[in-house]
Parts: structure tokens; C-alpha cells; sequence
């Protein structure tokens, strides 16, 4: 047995992102026909022509039908799927599966949420009937349950509880400095330092500005065999791996796990790495877009990913390693935390920033330096420490040699 | 008649001082103060704790369980099953609800005296009042377990009952209609006035089976949410004065339902061999019964904590708007998140061992504990090879905690904790009767059976939180 991937086997050819926010005059229908038809009119394709669809959503409808009714597609394959906050990734990963076993020549990946109509903050769960226990998650909120990474890399690395929250708060910093200049994120004002350490807390150590948005939007992207790329655009993006890791939700039952680390994030990783023929992502890696659902997910992913040694990333973090014009851009797009998160689209609109970053569509405003010939990672979570599913891809520009 | 063989008390960790009551209410309410239970408490809640400290270290199983309170969490379904369940008894052992006044208390202990089979006997009650009325600043929060059975030689005969006596009357000296939450009482006048006959007649009834004089009591309890009646009958029963146990109502209030068995067990914390003791409760007419300590009356269980203890141990004071709140009389905005599910029957039912009695599993594979109780161990994938292992009763330590401000909960914020079992075994959870500064990594922890909430259907929904053990009295690690 063994996973092989899918390494130049297929091509997105052409994506749509709305501004995410409070679409309080949108619909989740709307949201994806801007979404879907942004796409097909960037690949210069009609929506009805494409062979088959995958929608991602995690609350906001149900089947295909989701997708097929606003859209009016007529006798075509649509296949809703849901894998907690790594929902789009899932629904991309399901297009290109099928284009790569030739099942179908075209692809379309379109993930959506509307969060905002619920009148809630953050997120809510999907009602099963159930033993009133929540499960070995037990009844906490999705930011305590990362909340409980902070103390624990405190405690492991010898770093004080105020100097981590001056991490904490330099990321969000600099996601919200991303955010300001991108104008489809839904915050798109910088954010001073002393605003954010101050922010009232959620849980543990975690204040608001350490929270991503909550917010309505949707993504999507056209998927084509790699050898019909050019026929839809000069300027494709190969997809060189896809890998999906779901833990086996033991976090929270093995005492020998000490919430510094996921490890469904370097399986998945180091899977992903593997596939693309990735022997040092600090160098190969030219930008990545990841889950910074909290401030501190983005810590844990930096040494998760490989993108710092363990232990280490906080000073890295302080260095402004992970700077739009650091040494490896991380989320600069605004990532969750200031372009927002609407549950299903997230994942793809990760891949929508490494669509415009390496192939240099992203405005002078907001460009990295130096992406070229090197590749985009974007990381999706699903879940929270001790219990998550896993996503990460890389993609390129270039066939391998 | 079997013996009581065991016995155990219940504070909560929580007291209203009655200055303080006053204070808020513009009125003057009195000294000292009254226990109040946690808002994740309630008397079946509370008669689980109160169980588990009579059972602790007592080899026997109840084959009854009789459950008695004045304010039963479910009308039409039986409490004592949740009970039951929480402290895994037997399958076939009865558990029923002797339910609605605090004379069931005593019918309950009667009955257990009486029982062919080892009977767990709890009563718990939650005192509320209106505010500012007598109930509110009097009452008191509190459940007491007692134990029947014709001992053995681990388990011996603490205390016998020897005689018992009853007279019954019909008057309205208090009265709540099913639904209402607070009670209507009558003139304390007119109430004196049939309490104390009542009383002289069941104590003299009683006294005169067993043979005894007023003289020859070694302790003299006396119940009853009548406390003018309760001094009244108390001064003029003959008892030595110094015979007259006290009642502890400046202290913890009259937990109403859960006293005579509170009070009884306190006195056999301090009872000598051969001792007579008389416990007699004013309710609805009176009923006194003399109890006889054993040679072997010391011979309590070591691990419990007295009731003593528990007045004397920590415990934190509770702000008049928290205990409004947290008694349903102060209607505070809910947090802008989603009420929790309601529990569904079948899948309670089925996770019923963990649930209620917190039953992991162990590995017989590995030996790893996993919680909750898994077909697949996490940790050798072993399949199907399983044993059942009770944690309720095992300590552990925090590993990691938070607090979390957004989480729905009756009582913001939330604190809840990864807790590692000694022995093994994992288990994240609320963290209650706590501070936020009273955990810390490293911080040991005891399981406590709890209503996490009641859902909008009425639904409650018991588990299990930890509490620091440092909270609790000595002598109860």
C-alpha cells in the first residue's frame, strides 16, 4: 500500500474568491454564483460545460443540490463534502482526484459559508443526537480548546506566558497589516500592537484579536488534466501534492500527548512534502497560506510545518521570519485571522492567494518578493488540538523537471 | 432491624452569609450564614456526593436504594435511578423516590431500618425562599447518606434503632403546589401550637418502647423547618442540656429534607459505645426514633469527612446576585452562543456506565485506560478487549486548563482542564467549586457528579466534573 499523490497530474486553470465579511444582502446561493462564475470567467469557460462539481460546505446547505439548484446545472455529477474547517481543501482535493483518474476532463472545486446569519460568535456545531457530554472534546469552545496549546509550549520551552502573548500578538499584527491592503478581506485596517494585547479575553490566554474573523464568502476553482492546461490559461498552477491527515481523535484520552504540537499537521505535512519531491521546505517553500484559526495555531504550525525548528518559531516570529517581505511569507493575504473565515470557502481561498502570489497577480501593494520557481503550501485545520483533520497541498507554477 | 453501618455528609462548597443577604435586599436577615448549593448542583446531584462518602471504603452493596427530598429534579420519573447509576449499583437493587416534603426523609430512614436487604438511604434537599422571606435566609443546602444492614466484621453495626414512634396531623403549616418553586407558610404561631404536642408524643411513645427516660439521652436531635417549634419541644423535652446536639443552622441553614440524617450523622461521628441517641423530626405531625451505639461505633470508615470537617474545611462565599442567579430567581442574559443539545434518550442510555458512573475501560491487551470506555484501544488498536474500570473514585492531576469566557454555561466563565488519572487514562472536563486562580498545572483533582445544565425541554444533564482537592475538608483524601 502507499499513498503516491497526484504530482503534476492536474492544473487549475482558473479561481474566484468574493470579499469575505458580512454579507448580510447575500445569500449563500449568491455567494456561490459570484464565486463559481468569477472562475469560470477567469479560465474563460462556461459553468454548464464543466463535467463535474464538488461543493464544500460545513453548515450551510446540504448535497449537491446546494450547488446544482442555485446554479441551475442540469444532469451533472454534484457531490457536496464536509471535513470540519478543512471542508474546501477536501472539495478541491476531490476535483483534482477525479480529473487526475480521468474520470472527468474538467473540475470545479467551490466551497462556501454564511456564518453571519446564525447570530452567534464563532462557531457552531452541527447538532447530533448525542449523550449531552460532547464527546471526548467535552462542552469548550473552539478557542479554548486551542487556548490550551499556549501554557503548554510556555511550559516546554521555557518561554514566559507574557513574552508568548507578545507572540501571539505580533501575528496577529502582521495578519492584520496583510489584510489591510487586500480588498477582498473582511477587516482591512492595520491594528496597533497595544489594541491587541489589550483586547478582551476569550479563553485562556487568548483575547479577541487573537481570533479569526467570522465572516460569509466563497471560493472556487476549475480543475483540467495538466496537459490541457494552456488551453484555458498561459499561467497555470499545477497541483503537486494534496494530503489530507485525520487524526485518531487520541489528544484527548493518551496522556502522552502535550498539546505543543499536531501531530495529524506533520503527518500530513511531511505526506504532502513527500508527494512534491520537498526535501527543505524552508528553502523550496516560497509562501504559505495557513490556519491561523488563533493566533497560536499559527506558532504551533511553523514548527509543525517545518518551517522552524521546535522551540524556536517564537523568536522567528518576533524576527518577522514569516513577514509578507520575511524570509518565508506566511498568510499574506491576511490569512483567517483578517481576510476571515468562512468555514467552507477557507480552504480554497488559501489556494485563490497562491494563485495570485506565484503567478504574479497579486497588486504591487501586497506582492511577495520572491516566489518565483518556488512553491505555495497552504495548511487547513479541521478540529483543534487532540482531535483534527489535516490538509495541506503545495502548488507550482512549473512542471518538474 | 439491621443497623446503620454506614453514613456519610454532603456540604457544598458554597455559603451565603446572611449579612450579606440582608445587604442586598435592604432588609436585615441575621448573622452567620446559609450553604448553597453550586448552580451545577441539585439534590440528586448532591445525594450522589453524599452516597459516595457514606460508601466509601464499605465493602457491602446496597440491594435498596431510597432516595428522599423535597424537591425532586423529575416528577413522573423516579431520581433514584440517576442515583442509581452514578454510583453503579447492582442492576437488581430497587432504587426508588420517597419525594415531595422532608417527613419522606424519615419515612425513607424507617424504611431502611426496616429493609430485608443492605439500604442505602440519601436525602438531599435546596432550600429556596422568595427573597427576603424566612425559607431563603433560614434554609440551607445539604444531603446526608445513611447505610442499613446487619453489619459484618469489616462492616459493623454503628448504631441500632431501637424503638421509633409516630404521631401524624393534618394542617396546613406550609404548602407548594407542584410547579411553584417557593413555598406558602402559615402564621409560626399557630404552627408552635401543634409541633410541640406532636413532638412530646412520639418522643414520650418512643422513649417509653425503648424503656428510656428523658435522662438516659445521650444526644438529643431535633428536625424540622419549624425551629421555634424545634426550641420549644428541645427545652422542655428533659433532655440534659448538654445532651442537645447541636443543629448547625447559624452555619450551613436547615437543609429540610437532608437534616435528620445530617444530624445523625454528625452525632455518630462523636458518639461513644453504648450511647443513646434520639432523633426526632417535626414534620407534618412528628416522629421519633432512638438509636443505640454499638461497641464498635468508632469504627467508622477512614476515608470520609465528617460533617464537621466539611463546616470547618473551605469553602467559598457566594455574592447574594450569583446565589439569585444561580437559583433561577435572577433571569441574566444568556451568552450570545447556542443552548447546548439536549441529551437524547437512546444515546444516554447507551453511554449510561460512563454518563452517570463514569466506567472507562482498561486494555487487557496494554493495560492503557481508556476514557471514555473505547472498543478500539488508542493505544495498541487492540480490538474488543476490554474490562470495565471504575474512575470516579480515582484522583488526578491537571495537565493543562483554560478558561473559557465564550462557552455556555450557567455560570461564566468556564474553567475546564485536561486531567491525567493516577493509574492512567485521560479525561478533559469542567472544572467546578473553583476560583480561576485555584488551578494550576500540576493542580490534584477528585471527580464530582454534577447537572451540567437543564435543557429547554427540562432535560438535566448529569456528568461529571473535577474539583480541586484542596477544596475539600481533611480527611477526605
Amino acid at each position: 500500500m502507499s499513498s503516491r499523490g497526484i504530482r503534476d497530474r492536474v492544473a487549475i486553470v482558473g479561481m474566484g474568491c468574493t470579499p469575505f465579511g458580512e454579507h448580510w444582502d447575500k445569500s449563500a446561493d449568491d455567494l456561490l454564483i459570484d464565486a463559481a462564475y468569477d472562475a469560470s470567467d477567469s479560465a474563460g469557460i462556461d459553468v454548464r460545460d464543466l463535467d463535474a462539481f464538488w461543493l464544500g460546505t460545513y453548515m450551510s446547505g446540504v448535497a449537491g443540490l446546494s450547488l446544482s439548484r442555485p446554479l441551475r446545472l442540469t444532469g451533472k455529477p454534484v457531490t457536496r463534502v464536509e471535513n470540519m474547517c478543512a471542508t474546501g481543501s477536501e472539495a478541491l482535493r476531490a476535483a483534482c482526484y477525479a480529473v487526475a483518474c480521468g474520470a472527468y476532463d474538467t473540475a470545479m472545486a467551490v466551497g462556501v459559508e454564511k456564518l453571519k446569519d446564525s447570530g452567534f460568535s464563532g462557531l457552531t456545531r452541527h447538532s447530533i443526537p448525542g449523550d449531552g457530554i460532547g464527546g471526548t472534546l467535552g462542552t469548550t469552545t473552539a478557542p479554548a480548546n486551542f487556548s490550551l496549546l499556549g501554557p503548554a509550549y510556555a511550559e516546554k520551552y521555557g518561554v514566559a506566558r507574557e513574552q508568548l502573548k507578545d507572540v501571539f500578538t505580533r501575528i496577529a499584527w502582521k495578519n492584520h497589516r496583510n489584510g489591510a491592503v487586500n480588498p477582498r478581506a473582511q477587516f482591512r485596517k492595520e491594528v496597533p500592537m497595544e489594541t491587541i494585547a489589550r483586547s478582551p479575553l476569550v479563553a485562556g490566554d487568548l483575547g479577541i484579536f487573537d481570533c479569526s474573523g467570522v465572516s460569509d464568502g466563497a471560493a472556487a476553482a476549475i480543475v483540467v488534466r495538466a496537459e490541457d492546461a494552456y488551453r484555458y490559461t498561459d499561467k497555470p498552477l499545477y497541483v503537486k501534492a494534496m494530503s489530507v491527515v485525520s487524526g485518531a481523535a487520541d489528544g484527548s484520552i493518551d496522556p502522552g500527548y502535550d498539546f505543543t504540537t499536531f501531530p495529524e499537521v506533520v503527518a500530513s505535512a511531511q505526506e504532502a512534502y513527500r508527494q512534491a519531491g520537498v526535501t527543505d521546505p524552508q528553502r523550496e517553500v516560497g509562501m504559505a497560506e495557513v490556519h491561523d484559526c488563533f493566533t497560536v495555531t499559527e506558532l504551533i504550525l511553523m514548527e509543525d510545518l517545518g518551517f522552524a525548528e521546535r522551540g524556536i518559531a517564537w523568536k522567528q516570529v518576533l524576527d518577522g521570519a514569516f513577514d509578507r517581505d520575511g524570509r518565508l511569507p506566511v498568510n499574506p493575504d491576511g490569512g483567517l485571522k483578517a481576510f476571515g473565515h468562512p468555514v467552507g470557502a477557507s480552504g480554497l481561498r488559501m489556494i485563490f492567494e497562491a494563485w495570485l502570489q506565484l503567478r504574479g497577480q497579486a497588486p504591487d501593494s501586497r506582492r511577495i518578493t520572491d516566489p518565483a520557481g518556488k512553491l505555495g503550501l497552504t495548511h487547513n485545520l479541521g478540529g483543534g488540538p487532540g482531535e483534527c483533520v489535516s490538509f495541506v497541498s503545495l502548488v507550482g507554477t512549473e512542471l518538474s523537471g | 432491624m439491621n443497623g446503620v453501618i454506614a453514613h456519610g455528609a454532603y456540604l457544598p462548597h458554597f455559603r451565603l452569609p446572611r449579612r450579606d443577604l440582608g445587604a442586598a435586599l435592604g432588609t436585615s436577615a441575621g448573622t452567620g450564614s446559609r450553604s448553597v448549593a453550586c448552580y451545577d448542583e441539585d439534590a440528586t446531584s448532591m445525594a450522589v456526593e453524599a452516597a459516595r462518602v457514606a460508601l466509601c471504603g464499605v465493602a457491602v452493596r446496597p440491594g435498596r436504594l431510597y432516595f428522599a427530598t423535597s424537591v425532586p429534579p423529575y416528577l413522573d420519573r423516579s431520581n433514584a435511578a440517576a442515583v442509581h447509576a452514578a454510583l453503579g449499583l447492582d442492576r437488581a437493587a430497587l432504587a426508588v423516590d420517597m419525594a415531595g416534603s422532608p417527613r419522606s426523609a424519615i419515612g425513607a430512614l424507617l424504611a431502611a431500618a426496616d429493609s430485608p436487604d443492605v439500604t442505602l438511604v440519601v436525602t438531599s434537599d435546596v432550600r429556596i425562599g422568595l427573597p427576603g422571606s424566612g425559607d431563603e435566609r433560614e434554609g440551607g443546602d445539604a444531603a446526608a447518606a445513611l447505610v442499613f444492614g446487619p453489619g459484618t466484621p469489616q462492616t459493623p453495626v454503628l448504631a441500632t434503632a431501637v424503638a421509633h414512634a409516630s404521631s401524624t396531623d393534618e394542617f396546613l403549616d406550609r404548602w407548594r403546589v407542584p410547579g411553584q418553586a417557593y413555598s406558602h407558610t402559615w402564621e409560626e404561631r399557630f404552627v408552635e401550637h401543634l409541633y410541640r404536642p406532636a413532638a412530646e408524643e412520639s418522643f414520650a411513645a418512643a422513649l417509653k418502647l425503648a424503656a428510656l427516660t428523658p435522662g438516659d439521652i445521650d444526644h438529643l436531635i431535633v428536625c424540622g423547618l419549624s425551629s421555634r417549634s424545634a426550641q420549644q419541644f428541645t427545652r422542655g423535652s428533659g433532655v440534659r442540656p448538654a445532651a442537645v446536639s447541636p443543629t448547625h443552622n447559624n452555619l450551613i441553614g436547615n437543609p429540610g429534607a437532608a437534616q435528620p440524617a445530617l444530624l445523625l450523622s454528625d452525632v455518630l461521628d462523636r458518639a461513644e459505645p453504648h450511647q443513646t441517641i434520639a432523633l426526632v423530626s417535626l414534620a407534618d405531625g412528628a416522629t421519633t426514633v432512638v438509636f443505640r451505639t454499638t461497641e464498635r461505633c468508632r469504627d467508622r470508615q477512614p476515608a470520609a469527612a465528617s460533617l464537621a470537617a466539611q463546616i470547618n474545611g473551605p469553602h467559598r462565599i457566594v455574592s447574594y446576585p450569583t446565589f439569585a442567579t444561580w437559583r433561577g430567581m435572577l433571569n441574566r442574559e444568556p451568552p450570545r452562543r447556542p443552548e447546548p443539545d439536549a441529551p437524547a434518550a437512546p444515546p444516554a442510555h447507551r453511554s449510561a456506565g460512563y454518563k452517570f458512573g463514569f466506567q472507562a475501560s482498561r486494555c487487557d491487551a496494554c493495560h492503557q485506560v481508556n476514557v471514555p470506555p473505547a472498543r478500539i484501544c488508542y493505544s495498541c488498536g487492540a480490538r474488543d478487549q476490554m474490562t470495565p474500570i471504575s474512575l470516579s473514585d480515582v484522583l488526578g492531576t491537571v495537565k493543562t486548563f483554560t478558561v473559557d469566557r465564550l462557552a455556555y454555561t450557567p455560570s461564566p466563565p468556564m474553567i475546564a482542564a485536561v486531567i491525567d488519572f493516577d493509574g492512567g487514562g485521560r479525561f478533559r472536563c469542567e472544572i467546578t467549586d473553583s476560583a480561576i486562580d485555584g488551578i494550576r498545572v500540576g493542580t490534584r483533582v477528585r471527580l464530582t457528579f454534577r447537572r451540567l445544565l437543564t435543557t429547554g425541554d427540562g432535560v438535566h444533564n448529569y456528568f461529571w466534573k473535577a474539583r480541586p482537592v484542596n477544596a475539600e475538608p481533611r480527611g477526605s483524601s
